[in-house]
């Protein structure tokens, strides 16, 4: 019988799919993965590859120990395909199908639309990796020199997670779409990655951790909303990629968190209680509150972004056709349906930001927005209570949603922070204050320099809490390749 | 609602840039989303209404008149991401039947313009696509000579309308598709039905583009690829244009309207508009520098300018005026005189712009969907050009012999070497090919009697009017055949003269009006499109439309 908990090593691909006995897909897969590997090896500098490096792998898709910890090099990573467990007599949760059994296969007429969405959350997931890549030269520590690899081999993992769905289910269209999933890469001029915020360079370990938490954060929001598709391999998929992903946001809350940690200690060892003295804080050797807030905004907007238009059809589509769920769709407690309901997006009257009601399916968009936007504020709360416990008054906070926006009505508008219109002067000069300068760049760059000894950490963050997967503070969790 | 003006200006253009670096132009399509021409929608993604394509008209008719000296225009988006993603749904949606019919064959006439660019101005149009290139986009770049697509394994072409609004891709797509593209009819089958397009190596394979270039040398095999065509062009070089002045127009309360040469009466209780065309008053100039010299106030080029204004202006805002009702006034000797210095000179570039202006004036005519007549009265100057028009509308009446009390000249009508060649219809012949499709030598034998002056009964002898009427009967023939055509189902009326005024052979632009808009125009009727649940109408809410699978 198909074990469809633990995963199969029967192949050259893990999984829970039975692929030794789908020898098309198999086959497909196969051909598909040498491409992988080149596209891995190319992009993660070289001592690296050859690092013994402790991650997790999936072994099981059960909840409970789901992965097991063990060095590996990371190109022997297990990348495989696992979906959650079926749920059985699943029904579609929402939209003109609600209630009718869940899609095991595509039905024909979603075919295009559920493969677009397919292929933009794919495209995200290498992506990140790409934006990442350098990130190891001047890793703080080799616990986030790890971590760091972790995250990424779990967007490798992502990524042959709606590898396999194109080529499963979306014929010789969804066979060439996995192969441009690889020909794309972040930031290119000759064929970037297709959403914004995956083109932008991640230049520091601060912009990494920002990252982590706010756009990984996007990462779950769409996941959350494709764990409801009526479409249940895309469901089960996604279900099991949230779990992986929680371990991302940890790292950036964490990571944030740290860095803010290091900050304050720093301040109060050396008698500064204001938060502004910039050059005083930057001397000893820790990023200053001001700097953090201006990443927080950067990464905070672009994440916004990634949402799309506040009004959309394509949305209302997918919502209606059951292919895209919202976020927690099972637990709203409505018709599900939505045909005749109202919701209220933000919108400009000229130059004033106002509520205005429309059909609530065509804003889905802003919906989980607002969704996202409440995720996001719990773990600003938790670094606002590191900064008040060393007794310094500042606070971080997420700025406006029509500050620094490039999607959506509030693009191409100097509005400030604090959600506030202002003059194109006022908005040019601003900015300096609002986000990170060249000059900020430059000295955070200062400070990124690798650590190499277990359990020594960078000035500018401090050590975790508790290692991962409860290993000492002197655990090496990188053994590096000295060549 | 207030009447949509054709006339616009390079100032204040809100949709389109044009960029000129000497025999280079770049035509940047930037839309305005707020500049939409009614309430109601967003020009999102660089999506079209009615105003961006009046702008786009201006843009290709100022090309041709204002810079000679270009000779590839470079067709590109200004947004990122972005080429174009054709009509604006919403305001297809919100729009009367009428609107959407009137605003489809403007921009049928628009990209045929440009398309016929390069043939009769060498002017060659290359649409540069980079971004997306959906529907009415990629109708735009079919219509331009040359396709380049970027191959950034995102950007692709796609004609979506039928999966995704239930109607045709009917800006010519489909028939582009297959007639100038040759694109195999079952390939074309698979294109048309897909709503994500083809990019890259497979969009040339279909051929429907003609090359793909690597995103990162884009801007410069774009830049490289007009400096190769403006070296091959056979134009010459160096050319000035002339200034394409405002146009003398006064719209009276009653909606008549004049202009210097053109003067439209309109009778909206009896659906009906006469245009007057006066005859010149000026010789015509001397030698080419002369005509440079006078730019837009040559006789034919104004009264082209305001013909064609005056259509334009009837078609979109007088839809209950049925009846066009042509008549002129002047002499016809000096319009035949003004008509021969340019055909003489048909090589300088000027003559040549404004003869094929006047063709393109005269298919305007055709394309009408309104009940022609032309009315050839004494003192009337339907000569040369001026006689096309008689062929163009669906009858003529003509005076004959003296009336009581009218000291005019005689009513006659003279045929010119213009009449054998210059304006050719949609259908790839004259008028009067057309007319005497049975009987071509006919034809023959009227180009003998070139430069008469035919009156009455030596016109009706050789069938170049319908009727001719004495003084007598004049008045009441006149008076019963418009009473009877206001009388009409106006549909029956459109059908009928669509289907008798363009006789013999099929062309890609006959097909396009003819086969492909009509078409759409059912479609564009039927529930399934725009029902209250059809797919336009539910496009963008998230509901999909609900088809009546019923085939009829
Ligand atoms: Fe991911
Ligand atoms: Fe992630």
């Amino acid at each position: 019988m198909l074990d469809l908990i633990n995963v199969s090593y029967d192949t050259q691909i893990p999984n829970n799919v039975g692929l030794s006995s789908d020898k098309r897909v198999l086959k497909a897969l196969e051909k598909w993965h040498p491409g992988y590997i080149n596209w891995w090896n190319d992009l993660i500098p070289q001592n690296f590859q050859e690092s013994m490096v402790y991650l997790r792998t999936a072994v099981s898709v059960d909840p409970k120990g789901w992965a097991k910890f063990d060095y590996v090099k990371m190109p022997e990573y297990r990348w495989g395909v696992l979906l959650a467990p079926q749920v059985e007599d699943r029904r579609i949760p929402m939209g003109e199908h609600l209630g009718e059994p869940a899609w095991q296969e595509v039905p024909g007429e979603y075919r295009n639309l559920l493969k677009r969405l397919i292929v933009i959350q794919g495209d995200t997931e290498p992506g990140s990796v790409e934006q990442q890549r350098f990130l190891g030269l001047t890793a703080p520590s080799l616990y986030d020199m790890r971590n760091l690899f972790q995250v990424n081999v779990e967007e490798g993992r992502h990524l042959w997670a709606m590898v396999y769905l194109l080529q499963k289910y979306f014929g010789r269209d969804g066979r060439e779409e996995a192969n441009d999933l690889l020909i794309r890469s972040s930031g290119s001029e000759e064929a970037p990655r297709m959403l914004g915020a995956f083109n932008e360079e991640t230049p520091d370990w601060l912009s990494f951790f920002m990252f982590t938490y706010f756009t990984d954060r996007d990462g779950k929001m769409q996941l959350e909303s494709l764990a409801q598709s009526g479409f249940d391999p895309l469901s089960r998929t996604c279900r099991f990629m949230l779990t992986e992903e929680a371990h991302h946001m940890f790292v950036g809350e964490t990571g944030v968190g740290r860095t803010i940690q290091a900050t304050c200690e720093a301040m109060k060892t050396a008698g500064i209680s204001d938060p502004y003295d910039i050059n005083k804080v930057r001397d000893l050797g820790v990023i200053d509150l001001p700097t953090i807030q201006k990443k927080l905004n950067l990464h905070y907007t672009l994440s916004l972004d990634l949402f799309g238009q506040e009004i959309s059809t394509n949305a209302a589509n997918a919502f209606n056709q059951g292919i895209k769920g919202r976020y927690m769709e099972m637990r709203l407690k409505d018709d599900h349906r939505l045909i005749n309901d109202t919701y209220n997006v933000l919108d400009l009257d000229g130059d004033k930001i106002i509520e205005k009601e429309v059909p609530a399916l065509t804003a889905l968009n802003m919906r989980l927005r607002d969704d996202y936007v409440k995720d996001a504020a719990g773990g600003v709360g938790r670094w606002n209570k590191i900064i008040d416990k060393h007794g310094i008054e500042y606070e971080m906070k997420l700025p406006h949603q029509a500050f620094n926006r490039k999607i959506g009505v509030f693009s191409g508008k100097n509005f400030d922070p604090d959600g506030n219109l202002v003059s194109g002067a006022a908005y040019d000069q601003g900015l300096t204050e609002w986000l990170p300068t060249h000059a900020d760049g430059d000295f955070i760059q200062s400070l990124m320099k690798p650590i190499h000894e277990p359990g020594v950490y960078a000035s500018w963050i401090a050590p975790p809490k508790v290692g991962i997967d409860n290993k000492p503070g002197d655990f090496e969790y990188v053994k590096l390749h000295m060549a | 609602m207030s009447p949509i003006n054709f006339e616009v200006f390079p100032e204040s253009y809100r949709h389109w840039r044009v960029e000129y670096e000497g025999d280079i132009a770049r035509v940047i399509m930037d839309v305005d989303e707020d500049g939409g021409l009614m309430e109601g929608y967003q020009l999102k993604l660089n999506s079209y209404d009615l105003g961006v394509d009046i702008e786009l008209a201006d843009v290709v008719q100022r090309m041709r008149f204002e810079h000679p000296e270009v000779k590839v225009v470079i067709m590109q988006s200004g947004k990122d991401r972005v080429f174009c993603a054709g009509a604006n749904i919403r305001m297809l949606g919100g729009a009367t039947h009428a609107h959407k019919v009137n605003f489809c064959k403007f921009t049928n006439e628009t990209r045929n313009t440009f398309e016929a660019a390069e043939e009769d101005s060498g002017q060659k149009w290359i649409a540069a696509v980079k971004g997306s290139c959906a529907g009415g986009g990629y109708e735009l770049a079919l219509a331009c000579n040359h396709i380049i697509l970027t191959n950034d394994s995102t950007s692709s072409v796609a004609l979506p309308e039928v999966p995704l609004l239930a109607v045709l891709p009917g800006t010519g797509g489909l028939t582009r598709v297959t007639d100038k593209r040759k694109v195999r009819r079952d390939l074309a089958d698979v294109f048309c039905a897909m709503e994500e397009g083809v990019r890259g190596q497979r969009a040339v394979d279909w051929q429907l583009v003609d090359e793909i270039v690597p995103n990162s040398k884009f801007d410069d095999v774009v830049t490289a690829r007009a400096a190769e065509f403006a070296a091959a062009s056979l134009k010459a070089n160096g050319l000035t244009g002339i200034k394409l002045t405002p146009l003398p127009r006064k719209i009276a309360e009653d909606g008549s309207i004049s202009y210097d040469l053109v003067e439209v009466a309109i009778e909206r209780d009896k659906g009906l508009a006469t245009i007057t065309l006066n005859g010149p008053d000026t010789a015509p100039p001397a030698s080419t520098d002369a005509l440079q010299a006078e730019g837009a106030d040559n006789y034919l080029l104004k009264l082209a300018r305001e013909l064609d204004d005056a259509i334009l202006h009837l078609r979109t805002n007088e839809r209950e005026v049925g009846v066009l009702v042509f008549r002129s006034q002047g002499d016809p000797a000096a319009v035949v005189a003004h008509e021969a210095m340019l055909l003489d000179n048909a090589d300088f570039w000027l003559a040549n712009e404004i003869l094929q202006y006047w063709k393109r004036v005269l298919k305007r005519v055709d394309m009408t969907a309104r009940s022609l007549v032309a009315v050839v009265e004494h003192g009337s100057c339907f000569a040369g050009p001026l006689a096309e028009l008689l062929w163009s509308c669906d009858r003529s009446y003509m005076m004959q012999d003296e009336f009581e009390g009218d000291n005019r000249p005689l009513a006659t009508v003279t045929l010119t070497a213009g009449n054998f060649g210059r304006y050719l219809m949609g259908n790839g012949l004259t008028r009067l090919q057309t007319r005497f499709l049975g009987d071509p030598e006919a034809v023959d034998r009227l180009e003998a009697q070139k430069g008469e002056a035919l009156d009455a009964d030596a016109a009706d002898d050789v069938g170049l009017v319908t009727f001719i009427y004495d003084d007598i009967d004049w008045e009441d023939e006149l008076r019963i055949f418009l009473e009877e055509r206001a009388s009409f189902s106006p549909d029956a009326m459109t059908g009928m003269e669509a289907n008798l005024r363009f006789a013999g052979p099929e062309t890609m632009e006959t097909r396009i009006f003819g086969r492909l808009t009509a078409w759409q125009n059912w479609i564009f009727q039927r529930p399934n499109a725009v029902g209250e649940e059809g797919a336009l109408q539910r496009y963008g809410t998230g509901i999909r439309g609900k088809y009546n699978m019923e085939r009829v």
